[in-house]
């Protein structure tokens, strides 16, 4: 497991912002961190990274038990918290440079390399001497990736990646992702863009009000929601009891429609029974759930603050 | 990481125009001297009726001039943003994630202020030196004693008493970084830290509390005048060491405690 936690809390005041949190995001995996606004994932990430003392709890990261290792972890670990944050009156690169050295490990001799291929990597090149204060949101964001990339990283926490970019830049961060990941770096990513996590996560976690409601690789997630099969028949009133002995689910009829929860029962049975009982199938669909709907529907609410 | 951040330090346009006026003062103080005569009799801030006699003294009465509130004022910009700069613009999350270790962050500030200390009082001293120099006769150095020293010997106490002022100057440092750990507010981490020095001058002032007068880390801030004395007087110079030695343990402990254990939010 890159990341391990056991009861993860956090309280403030008394009122819990994390609430016994358990993740567990295999290594090499890209992990999807969802959630409404206010529903702690912040929060977590922050006491993942020892910024923050949990109130209770246990985690670990790499296989190093945090806080106690947290120098040992950390020097493998790349963070974009909270969006980025440099010093105004520095250029791109100084910014760069100053960060790298604030830290163990120094090798102060390939500092020039890695920072101009984590300039490179991220399409920053070109505005590298420009002062951090002229840059755009998207330039900024693309620093902060550029300072996660630094060093050679077997985990990427990465808050709100994409958060400012344009519809291009954005896309060169899923590919870039997707690159890291390819080379066995393990990616934990927040995110409120539903169809960009379904497009780059293998896993993911879903948190509400606290608490880590679900998580697991996105193919168990769907399947959680439950694929619903949708058939258009000349009978739908007759539609409904052969569905139903076939063990399916919540079904609902709205004129010639009929849905119902596949509960794992293949579709074609489906289809065979419907034919075998003297109904006419018009149309035959399997509608899987999307992320987003699988989301609402654990949330209860759309991307709206919980609290 | 020590090198970088002291780069950092000065490298700031904010630390660099302070160094400046540092470096401006004494010797606009000799250009007021060459242009309007000494004091008469005793007036004035201490060895400033000696500058027109000989250029070294520019230095000792900038020092004189400064110590009281300048320098200080200028400790409190430099310390109080320490840890709260760093937490107001979010880059204290990155630093501690890279990681750099919190003791070890705060251990590196600390030096770079006390580095900082050292070098605004020398600036001041050699800010006097040239000023004197070029406006007025080197020579040998009357002490206040009454005894003369070689111009070499007057130089180098001199300099001996800019160290000696930018060491008094720690106690006040130390209460800045703590109050730095406090907030993520770097101005408001300034304005109690100078707060802290004026009620110092202020109580140092009122004799009805003279009991805390020699608690006061403001108290023995002239001391360094002693060195300028034959034979070099070192009891109070002693006294004001040791007692920013205390500061600096009580509040750089406390600095240390509140910052390895806070939650960083910012």
């Amino acid at each position: 497991m890159a990341i391990a936690t056991r009861g993860l809390t956090k309280r403030f005041d008394g009122v819990a912002a994390v609430d016994g949190v358990d993740l567990e995001v295999p290594a090499g995996s890209v992990y999807g961190f969802l959630g409404p606004n206010g529903s702690g994932k912040t929060t977590t990430i922050r006491m993942l990274l020892g910024l923050i003392d949990p109130t209770a709890g246990t985690w670990e990261l790499l296989g190093h038990s945090m806080p106690a290792h947290a120098q040992d972890a950390l020097t493998r670990v790349g963070a974009l918290i909270e969006g980025p944050a440099f010093y105004p009156w520095l250029s791109g690169r100084d910014n760069l440079a100053r960060l790298d050295a604030a830290g163990p490990d120094g090798q102060r001799g390939t500092r020039p390399a890695r920072i101009e291929a984590a300039l490179t990597r991220v399409g920053l090149t070109a505005a590298a001497g420009k002062k951090y204060r002229a840059y755009s949101l998207g330039m900024r964001q693309r620093l902060g990736l550029a300072a996660a990339l630094l060093r050679t990283r077997q985990l990427l926490v990465l808050d709100e990646p994409t958060n400012g970019m344009d519809p291009q830049g954005t896309r060169e961060i899923r590919n870039l992702v997707a690159e890291l990941a390819s080379e066995g770096t393990t990616v934990f990513l927040s995110s409120h863009l539903l169809a960009e996590v379904e497009q780059i996560c293998t896993h993911a976690g879903v948190m509400s009000e606290g608490r880590l409601l679900t998580q697991g690789t996105l193919t168990e997630l769907r399947s959680e929601g439950g694929s619903r099969l949708r058939v258009e028949v000349d009978d739908p009133v007759a539609a409904g009891p052969v569905l139903a002995r076939l063990g399916l689910g919540d079904i609902e009829t709205e004129g010639d429609i009929v849905t119902a929860k596949l509960d794992g029962q293949p579709p074609e049975v489906c289809n065979r029974d419907l034919v075998q009982a003297g109904i006419g199938v018009r149309a035959l669909s399997v509608e899987r759930p999307s992320l987003e709907d699988l989301f609402v529907s654990l949330t209860g609410e759309g991307f709206d603050v919980a609290r | 990481m020590l090198i970088a951040e002291l780069r950092h330090l000065f490298h700031r346009t904010r630390v660099r125009a302070l160094l400046v006026v540092m470096f401006a003062i004494p010797f606009l103080l000799a250009v007021a001297v060459k242009v309007n005569g000494g004091p008469s009799g005793g007036n004035g801030p201490t060895f400033l009726a000696q500058v027109s006699e000989n250029g070294v003294f520019a230095a000792l009465a900038g020092l004189t001039v400064t110590i009281p509130f300048f320098l200080p004022l200028t400790v409190a910009v430099v310390a109080g943003d320490t840890i709260a700069g760093e937490a107001s613009i979010g880059t204290l999350r990155y630093l501690l994630t890279r990681p750099s270790g919190r003791a070890r962050l705060l251990g590196v500030k600390a030096v770079t202020t006390v580095a900082y200390c050292l070098a605004a009082a020398l600036t001041v001293a050699v800010g006097g030196l040239v000023g004197g120099a070029l406006l007025f006769p080197l020579g040998r150095v009357i002490s206040l004693s009454g005894t003369s020293l070689s111009l070499v010997d007057g130089v180098g106490r001199t300099l001996l008493a800019a160290v000696i002022v930018g060491a008094s100057l720690l106690g006040l440092a130390a209460i800045g970084m703590f109050v730095s750990t406090l907030t993520d507010v770097p101005v408001g981490a300034m304005a109690v830290t100078l707060g802290i020095a004026v009620l110092s001058l202020i109580l140092d002032a009122v004799p009805q509390v003279a009991f805390v007068h020699p608690w006061l880390f403001t108290h023995q801030q002239l001391a360094f005048g002693d060195l300028l004395r034959a034979p070099v007087r070192w009891n109070n110079i002693g006294k004001d060491l040791l007692l920013q030695a205390g500061y600096v343990a009580v509040f750089g402990t406390a600095a240390w405690a509140r910052f390895t254990t806070r939650d960083v939010l910012a």
